[in-house]
């Protein structure tokens, strides 16, 4: 079965850009505008892992983060957050919140994937 | 100057040998990875070179065939039959090529074409040649560096949706790697939290990697983990002992014992990791990985020892051959001033002399060795064969080989190529039986031929073995007769009619099948070993199998000899038969009634009158000695006047009139001047039997 990932981002073109890469590398997509899309569409839908933006209208992704790590079925859920080179002390902050990894802004298809496969290999 | 075509040719036909080799052999053993890596580099290597040889086609044809084996190098395909029938064909193909650069006949331009699609058709669909090429650029050329890593996460590693299992998985694509898994921090059962990580682990990791990438991998986790990683052995470092540190050193030094507790416990002087383990001051999963660290560099170590011991230079053989020629001329130059020298009664030319023959002595024993090769690649060659015969027949037959390392000078093994096929194809053919057949009878339905060879004195004896049918003594007696090179009357024992099988126009093969049975027999194999000074013999159990001796000199160009003489004539018998020399008595003569036979020790031992034999009509001395030969376990006496001494013996061919005299087998020059005829001893014993056979029967 292909591996299902959420991805997380207000910006269209990087949820393009995400959805590409990672059903080129033959993983199940879904998406989210925000953080509170997110949350509402993660009721009904099971995931194995979760690619967040931080900076985001309504529910930005730290409090994502925190929220679904307390959902009792996704204590072990991978996450990765995608931070901006202009914002390191953010990685903090969503390591404490519970963030599996991160991935920086701008990226490379083949550094998405790499750090994807460390967590959640296809 | 050799063009740099040629130079590439020879590199090239050399890198196809071995491409089948590890091909044919990863048949057998489909996961082992250094096979794999073998098949990669002979293909990386020769599409390299090709190119800057200008054979811009046959690089791109191995660039093909290379990307395959890229993917199963990296574990993304499985060797299966038919890849390996695939390569060996492109291998023949690539052959073809590699002739044609150099003016041979142009290769068929469909069959390139069909073999690059069927490599194209294996490689994933989203592989871009692009890719492929980038990727293929730089294998393992760089140094490689060995690690020592312990990778301690924090309990709750799980609650940050971290599996340490995905972690050690990366490390694993950075290069080779040895894992062991710590327990010892595992809790009681009662005590265990399900959803906390207790186990931490010790890597060793081989790699063209630095520290960096190793840490990068770590990255998310920097903060909730143990990280431990130190450089414990370095490639290109030129000092290293073969040795690595002991097992006490290396839990010093990582922290599992503390240095005053490893001396006291190695004053206990019994096997550190029983007293540590017994004493609970160590693990025992930390003793097991510390011996894996131990052993992996160790390993490491001598491979690299044994890459830097077989460097070697390229140099073409006639110029071998000609240095042979010339360390021959040099030993009977030798010979006459050792002999001058001893006439001269000259002290100082005598010490010179002296010298100048142990140095000649030193060279030729080297000079010979260089043209000794391994029968490791004349063995490899008959994998394919053998495999091919057998799919051919309809039989499974798997080959083994055993003592490969074995060495013959290559003047021989080029020249047994020819009768080794015979022998192998003849035991595929009429020795192993089909594969229902063996199943009916209890055997394996896979046959195995088996070809070794081990050293025997100044010989080396070589082996073609099947576990067939075994050879069938009564159809072999039935035949011989039928064919008229036997009488009704004559009795043979077993052995004799095994070895009738050599005799010119012997055939028992019931159907002529394409592979053998055409009317070329075992005599030819026979004449081709003869011709190398060697001797065959063959032996058979009904249903257990044959086995073919193959007994070969180790150097066809120079011999020990020991020198004789009868009257003024001298001779040189081959001084690997000779046992010893003794004097004849002339009262144990009379004893025997004219029968040549003389009392050795209590034993009675046959001998041959090599003043009669030549008819050499001399005045015979009173005393005259007999050296005893072994010839093949059985014990002949030759009469000679003197015994000389120890001979170095040029062996030169006698020209064509002479080739055909029995009990000869070349001649030499001495010191002086003179012709010595080496003498063929076998063949004197058999005629000498033969003669006294008649006499006695016309009695």
């Amino acid at each position: 079965m292909r591996k299902r990932v959420m991805t997380v981002d207000d910006s269209a073109t990087v949820r393009q850009i995400l959805k590409m890469t990672l059903e080129e590398a033959s993983y199940q997509v879904f998406q989210a505008e925000d953080g509170q899309d997110a949350l509402e569409k993660l009721i009904d839908q099971e995931i194995d892992l979760l690619v967040t933006d931080l900076n985001m209208p309504r529910l930005d992704g730290i409090e994502l983060i925190k929220q679904v790590r307390q959902s009792p079925g996704r204590r072990f859920l991978p996450i990765i957050m995608l931070t901006s080179e202009s914002h390191p002390e953010k990685k903090q902050a969503g390591k404490a919140a519970g963030a599996s990894g991160w991935i920086v802004k701008p990226f490379k298809p083949t550094q998405l994937l790499a750090v994807v496969r460390m967590v959640c290999p296809s | 100057m050799t063009s740099l075509l040629e130079t590439f040719k020879d590199e090239a036909l050399e890198l196809l040998q071995e491409l089948e080799a590890a091909l044919l052999a990863l048949e057998e053993t489909p996961g082992d990875s250094p096979l794999i890596d073998r098949v990669f580099r002979a293909l990386h290597t020769l599409k390299g070179s090709g190119g800057l040889a200008g054979c811009e086609e046959l690089a791109g044809f191995c660039h093909e065939a290379e990307t395959v084996f890229d993917l199963v190098r990296s574990g993304q395909r499985v060797i299966d039959r038919d890849l390996v029938t695939l390569t060996l064909s492109a291998q023949d193909h690539l052959k073809g090529m590699v002739l044609a650069a150099m003016g041979g006949p142009p290769v068929d331009d469909d069959l390139t074409a069909e073999l690059v699609a069927a490599f194209q058709a294996l490689l994933p669909p989203r592989e871009t040649p692009a890719t492929a090429q980038s990727r293929t650029e730089h294998p393992g050329e760089q140094n490689q560096d060995t690690y020592r890593i312990r990778f301690r996460p924090a309990t709750g590693i799980f609650r940050q949706g971290i599996q340490p299992q995905l972690l050690l998985a990366e490390l694993a694509r950075l290069g080779e790697t040895v894992i062991v898994a710590q327990l010892d921090s595992i809790p009681p059962l009662d005590q265990i939290d399900p959803e906390n990580c207790y186990l931490y682990w010790d890597i060793i990791l081989t790699t063209t990697g630095d520290e960096d990438s190793i840490r990068d991998i770590f990255i998310f986790v920097e903060d909730a983990c143990e990280l431990l990683i130190q450089k414990v052995d370095e490639d290109g470092l030129l000092d290293h002992p073969e040795d690595y540190k002991r097992l006490g050193e290396i839990l010093v030094e990582r922290g599992d014992l503390p240095r005053e507790d490893l001396e006291r416990y190695l004053k206990q002087k019994r096997r550190l990791g029983d007293t540590l383990i017994e004493a609970g001051a160590v693990d025992d999963g930390k003793i097991r990985s510390a011996l894996a660290e131990q052993e992996r560099i160790q390993k490491l170590r001598r491979q690299r020892q044994a890459s830097d011991q077989t460097e070697s230079i390229r140099v073409r053989s006639e110029r071998l051959d000609n240095l042979v020629n010339l360390v021959g001329e040099m030993v009977t130059v030798q010979a006459r001033l050792t002999q001058l020298a001893g006439q001269r009664l000259d002290a100082e030319l005598l010490a010179v002399a002296e010298e100048v023959e142990r140095l000649t002595w030193d060279l030729r024993d080297q000079v010979l060795t260089i043209r000794m090769l391994p029968l490791d690649g004349t063995f490899g060659k008959f994998r394919r064969l053998v495999r091919d015969l057998g799919a051919e027949l309809g039989k499974d037959v798997i080959m083994h080989s055993e003592g490969g390392e074995t060495e013959l000078d290559k003047t021989v093994i080029d020249q047994l190529n020819d009768p080794l096929v015979h022998l192998v194809r003849n035991s595929i053919d009429h020795g192993i039986e089909l594969p229902g057949v063996r199943q009916a009878i209890g055997k394996p339905a896979k046959g195995c031929i088996t070809l070794s060879a081990k050293h025997s004195g100044a010989h080396v004896l070589l082996t073609v073995a099947d576990d067939g049918a075994g050879l069938n003594v009564d159809r072999i007696r039935a035949k011989a007769l039928e064919q008229g090179l036997i009488t009704a009357g004559s009795e043979l024992s077993e052995r004799d009619v095994l070895n009738l099988i050599f005799l010119p126009g012997f055939s028992t093969a019931r159907q002529v099948s394409n592979v053998s049975g055409r009317g070329v027999g075992m005599d030819v194999v026979r004449q081709a070993i003869d011709a190398l000074r060697g001797s065959i013999e063959v032996q058979s159990q009904p249903g257990q199998g044959t086995a073919f001796t193959i007994k070969l000199p180790l150097t066809l160009a120079i011999i020990d000899g020991l020198l004789v003489n009868i009257g003024s004539d001298q001779f040189v018998l081959p001084l690997s038969a000779v046992e010893e020399c003794i004097e004849l008595d002339r009262n144990a003569l009379s004893a025997a009634h004219g029968r040549n036979l003389v009392k050795v020790r209590g034993e009675i031992v046959p001998y041959v009158d090599l003043r009669d034999e030549f008819r050499l009509v001399d005045n015979r001395p009173d005393v005259e000695q007999v050296v005893i030969a072994n010839l093949e376990g059985l014990r002949v006496g030759f009469v000679v006047d003197h015994v000389i001494g120890e001979h170095q013996t040029v062996i030169k061919n006698l020209g064509r009139m002479y080739r055909d005299i029995s009990g000869i087998s070349g001649a030499t020059i001495l010191g002086d001047g003179r012709v010595a005829l080496i003498l063929d001893l076998p063949q004197l014993a058999e005629r000498a039997e033969q003669s006294e056979k008649k006499r006695f029967t016309a009695l």
